[in-house]
């Protein structure tokens, strides 16, 4: 049989799916679903090996059972990545659709494939074109409600620290420092986030001689900085 | 003699016989030696015979030779006469000798033209030669004055000295050897320039130079401006009289430099006789020359200025530390302050109009002397609320002060106005004003003209947004008596209850006041009821609120010994009128019938129970409230006074019937200033916050794009009219506007905001 060409447009419903998540399936008609449904039967199987049978889509204790066996801890910034690659959009929660998309990309469908897959991700999202979408996105994805838009101090403190704790550790431990002891913000707005980050990048550390009040920079950076200086004085 | 039609070509040689004489001649004549002068014949000759040695036919034609001679005569007479007899001589006399020979010079080459004057005609113009009179002129140019040139500016550098130290010199005779040198330039100003000019400027400058360190060492500061005007006229006496009018320009920097802009500093900040000094010590005289002096410098009136504010600022701060000292348990006497900083004010404005001509840059040091200390803090106060304490206290004395006549609150209201311009936070002044005018309009006596008055001329400085709300409140003062003269009118046929007055505010006008379910005695609810009625006859959809915090009532009690008038609070009113019924009531019976909180509560039984006058007899008697006392009437109170007014401190106990009931509603019992102070300055900050998002909004609405300093410097602008925000503040602001999506951060360029529509 010969083999498809591309397998990019496979989306088909499934006969013998759980959730209706994959609705965004096309249905194609050509002789190669055959095989491509052996290839996404696999992906499947290995979904349904970490999912709730009750409410088809992996939970927290899903991941906690996925984590352990790719030897990773859940607090992990490749789990992170991981979700990211996915389109994860709830804390904690890969739908069927989510996961096939991932596995798709990564080009793998058995839990150890997707263990050594996992450093060459962490590649590919260090890339300075893909973090930064991977950072913002690290802020949404920690947003448990819709119509929130901030993230508490205590949980950006965790964040800052798996997000960039790797590349910018020196930033990472004063600003945590920093934002455990302020007392004007209780929540971290995306603006506030992306700011870390831009700082992270454009200014020299930890002399910060590159650093402006005059500039636009949030507020939270500026009382950063003053902060910073007096402990240098 | 050849005759004309067969004329035998004369050669130079033989020319030179004839005029080789008439040369010596002239030369004789010129140096003043005995000599008849030309007969008409002579001249005529001379010049014939150059026209005949000019008009021969070629290769006859002498004019080259007849140049060549001219030239050759003033060459000769150049070396071997003029120039030895200027270079034997020595100062004065070398600068004589020089202008002499000059002279003779001129009117040699005058003659000799004259006689070789056919050679102009067609020899020079044709062959594109020098004239004759260049020729000769250039002759003394190279051959005398480009030897002597050096020595004679020497001499009179060293003269002009001498007249500088004080002595008498020839000035013809100098006029004279400069205008040689500027002749000498040939048309062009760079012989005298480069010959004289440079090294007379050069000495000029250190002379003054050496002049202003002494002076400056030895003089005080007007007497070292006396001196350095004085210079000035002399050296442009100087130009006048005999340099060239293009020095002028050229020397007068220099003394300006050196006297002047050199030694500013110095010279201004002179310790006893500096700017400093003078403003204090009234020397008009002097601070004008010190400006017509800078005047004329460019950008030499900058230190003047700088010194000025200094000074001004200086006075400023020091007055405004000799409050703080005097400043008694935290409160300013912010009358002294006021009137002292409006002094301040009037002298120095009166300097800069007349000793400053009314240069805007004194106006500008001025403007940014005041701006400094009259936003400094006393004593806690900010300088809004000191204005407006004074304003108040202004307006509240004025009927009883006789010195206070009209024309005085006129002047000192304009003085306010003024000294308001230089706070940044006005919006805080308007706070607190607004505070106060409610105390005055309500409680006190007013003045309608001076509040009228004043609010004019603030909407005037500062446009009518700004004094709107002042102004509601004084018109609905006037709105209020009529309705008392309507509510009087229809109750009048009504059953006689207590005598009762009501004043009516608008909202939003007026600052806002607590109310409170306070239960009325019965009496006073017959009256609110009453007017109630009459002003949903004359209104429609007007809801009236009743502020009984701010009543008073005049109560008989009748005590034992005699009945007393009390002039109590409405909160004070209904608790002793609880004591009508019965004599004895417990704390927790007079909070539920009377239904103040217990903080209000516990004031009014403080006042009435352990302050100076008891009106009520506590149980137990200690000095403070508990929940847990009880309260009788004390009929064995008396006092002198026939009335007496409580303040809520001191509460005086009222008992039984009140025949007469005078409530005012809307009137305020003063709370504790420091309170009020904190509640006005929260209120503002308030209103700020909506005023700087409001701007934001505005402007990124209307420009769409903007880089972050720009947004912020405009909006700081747009609202520097009543207060100067904090840039941490407006940041904050910003960052609250991306919070709800009003603006958001370029993607390419994080540093611009971008109006989300």
């Amino acid at each position: 049989m010969p083999r498809t060409a591309s397998k990019t447009t496979r989306k088909r419903s499934k006969p013998y799916t759980v959730t209706s998540s994959d609705t965004d399936h096309v249905p194609s008609a050509s002789s190669k679903t055959k095989k491509s449904s052996k290839e996404n039967d696999e992906k499947y199987k290995l979904f349904n090996k970490y999912a709730n049978t009750s409410s088809g889509v992996i939970d927290p204790e899903g991941i906690e059972k996925l984590c352990s066996k790719l030897k990773v801890s859940h607090t992990d910034i490749k789990i992170l990545m991981l979700a990211w690659k996915m389109k994860s959009e709830r804390q904690g929660y890969f739908t069927k659709a989510e996961w096939r998309r991932a596995l798709k990309a990564l080009k793998v469908d058995t839990t150890k494939k997707l263990k050594k897959a996992l450093p060459e991700l962490e590649k590919e999202v260090r890339k300075p074109l893909n973090f930064a979408d991977f950072y913002a996105y690290a802020f949404r994805y920690c947003l448990t409600d819709e119509r929130q838009n901030c993230i508490d101090i205590e949980t950006i403190c965790q964040l800052l620290d798996m997000v960039l704790g790797s590349t910018f550790r020196d930033q990472v431990d004063h600003f945590v420092d920093y934002l455990k002891i302020q007392n004007d913000y209780k929540v971290s707005t995306m603006d506030q986030w992306m700011g870390f980050y831009r700082f992270c990048n454009e200014i020299s550390f930890p002399d910060m001689t590159n650093y402006s009040l005059e500039l636009a920079w949030p507020l939270i950076l500026d009382n950063f900085f003053e902060w910073m200086r007096e402990k240098q004085a | 003699m050849a005759s004309r039609q067969n004329p035998k070509p004369m050669t130079i040689d033989e020319g030179s016989v004839h005029i080789d004489p008439a040369v010596n001649k002239l030369k004789r004549i010129l140096e003043g030696k005995p000599e008849p002068d030309f007969l008409p014949g002579e001249y005529i000759g001379n010049y014939t015979t150059i026209y005949n040695m000019c008009i021969q036919k070629p290769p006859h034609d002498q004019s080259q030779e007849l140049y060549d001679k001219y030239g050759g005569i003033f060459e000769d007479y150049a070396k071997h006469t003029v120039l030895p007899s200027i270079m034997e001589k020595h100062d004065e006399y070398m600068l004589r000798e020089l202008s002499r020979r000059w002279d003779i010079n001129k009117i040699m080459v005058r003659w000799l033209s004259r006689f070789f004057f056919y050679l102009d005609r067609y020899f020079t113009v044709r062959r594109s030669l020098p004239s004759l009179t260049e020729v000769g002129m250039t002759s003394f140019r190279d051959h005398v004055y480009n030897n002597v040139h050096f020595n004679v500016k020497q001499v009179i550098i060293a003269l002009v000295h001498k007249e500088r130290e004080g002595q008498q010199i020839d000035r013809a005779l100098l006029k004279n050897v400069l205008d040689l040198f500027v002749e000498n330039g040939m048309g062009s100003i760079k012989r005298y320039e480069d010959d004289f000019e440079d090294f007379f400027l050069q000495e000029s400058a250190s002379y003054y130079s050496r002049r202003s360190s002494r002076w400056i060492q030895e003089d005080s500061c007007p007497e070292y401006m006396i001196k350095a005007e004085e210079s000035l006229k002399k050296e442009k006496e100087r130009v006048a009289h005999y340099l060239h009018s293009g020095t002028e320009p050229k020397l007068v920097d220099i003394v300006q430099t050196h006297l002047l802009v050199l030694v500013a500093k110095q010279l201004l900040e002179k310790e006893n006789s500096g700017c400093s000094a003078l403003l204090r010590d009234d020397k008009t005289d002097d601070l004008s020359r010190m400006y017509r002096l800078y005047h004329a410098i460019p950008k030499g009136l900058e230190p003047v200025a700088a010194a000025f504010r200094l000074h001004v600022t200086a006075e400023g701060n020091a007055l405004i530390k000799q409050a703080e000292d005097a400043a008694t348990s935290g409160s300013v006497e912010e009358q002294v302050l006021v009137r002292k900083i409006i002094d301040l004010h009037d002298k120095y404005m009166a300097y800069v109009m007349d000793c400053f001509q009314n240069d805007t840059l004194f106006h500008k040091a001025l403007k940014e002397a005041f701006e400094i200390f009259c936003n400094k803090k006393v004593a806690g106060s900010s300088s809004a609320e000191l204005l407006a304490t004074f304003c108040d206290n202004l307006f509240r004395k004025a009927g009883n002060d006789k010195s206070n006549d009209d024309s005085t609150i006129e002047s000192t209201i304009d003085n306010v106005v003024k000294l308001l311009d230089y706070i940044s936070d006005k919006d805080l002044f308007v706070e607190f004003y607004r505070k106060k005018l409610a105390r005055r309009l309500l409680f006190g006596r007013f003045n309608d003209d001076h509040e009228r008055s004043i609010l004019t001329k603030l909407k005037g400085q500062f446009g009518g947004q700004f004094t709107s709300k002042m102004e509601g409140m004084v018109t609905d003062m006037q709105l209020a008596k009529d309705h008392q003269t309507g509510f009087e009118e229809h109750i009048k046929n009504l059953p006689k209850g207590v005598d009762f007055t009501v004043t009516v505010l608008t909202t939003g006008f007026w600052p806002s006041y607590k109310t409170s379910d306070l239960n009325l005695p019965v009496e006073m609810v017959n009256c609110i009821e009453s007017f109630k009625a009459y002003y949903a006859i004359k209104t429609n959809h007007k809801r009236l609120m009743w502020i009984y915090s701010l009543g008073t009532c005049n109560l008989t009690g009748r005590f034992d010994s005699k009945p007393i008038e009390l002039i109590v609070s409405t909160y004070q009113a209904a608790v002793l009128c609880a004591f009508n019924n019965t004599d004895i009531l417990t704390y927790q019976e007079l909070l539920e019938q009377v239904n103040l909180s217990h903080e209000d509560l516990v004031r009014v039984l403080h006042s009435l129970s352990c302050a100076k006058y008891k009106f009520l007899n506590k149980q137990p008697a200690s000095k403070t409230i508990s929940k847990t006392d009880t309260f009788e009437f004390n009929s064995k109170f008396t006092d002198k006074m026939r009335r007496i007014k409580v303040c809520m401190r001191k509460f005086k106990k009222k008992k039984k019937e009140k025949t007469k009931l005078i409530m005012i509603v809307v009137k305020q019992v003063p709370l504790p200033p420091v309170d009020d102070r904190k509640k006005v300055v929260e209120d503002v900050d308030k209103d700020r916050r909506y005023a700087i998002d409001a701007s934001l909004v505005r402007i990124m609405k209307s420009r769409k794009v903007l880089p972050h300093q720009q947004l912020v410097s405009e909006c700081v602008e747009q609202l520097s009219r009543m207060f100067k925000p904090d840039i941490k503040m407006i940041k904050k602001r910003i960052e609250d506007l991306i919070t709800r999506d009003y603006l958001e951060r370029d993607t390419e360029n994080p540093s611009t905001f971008k109006y989300v529509a």
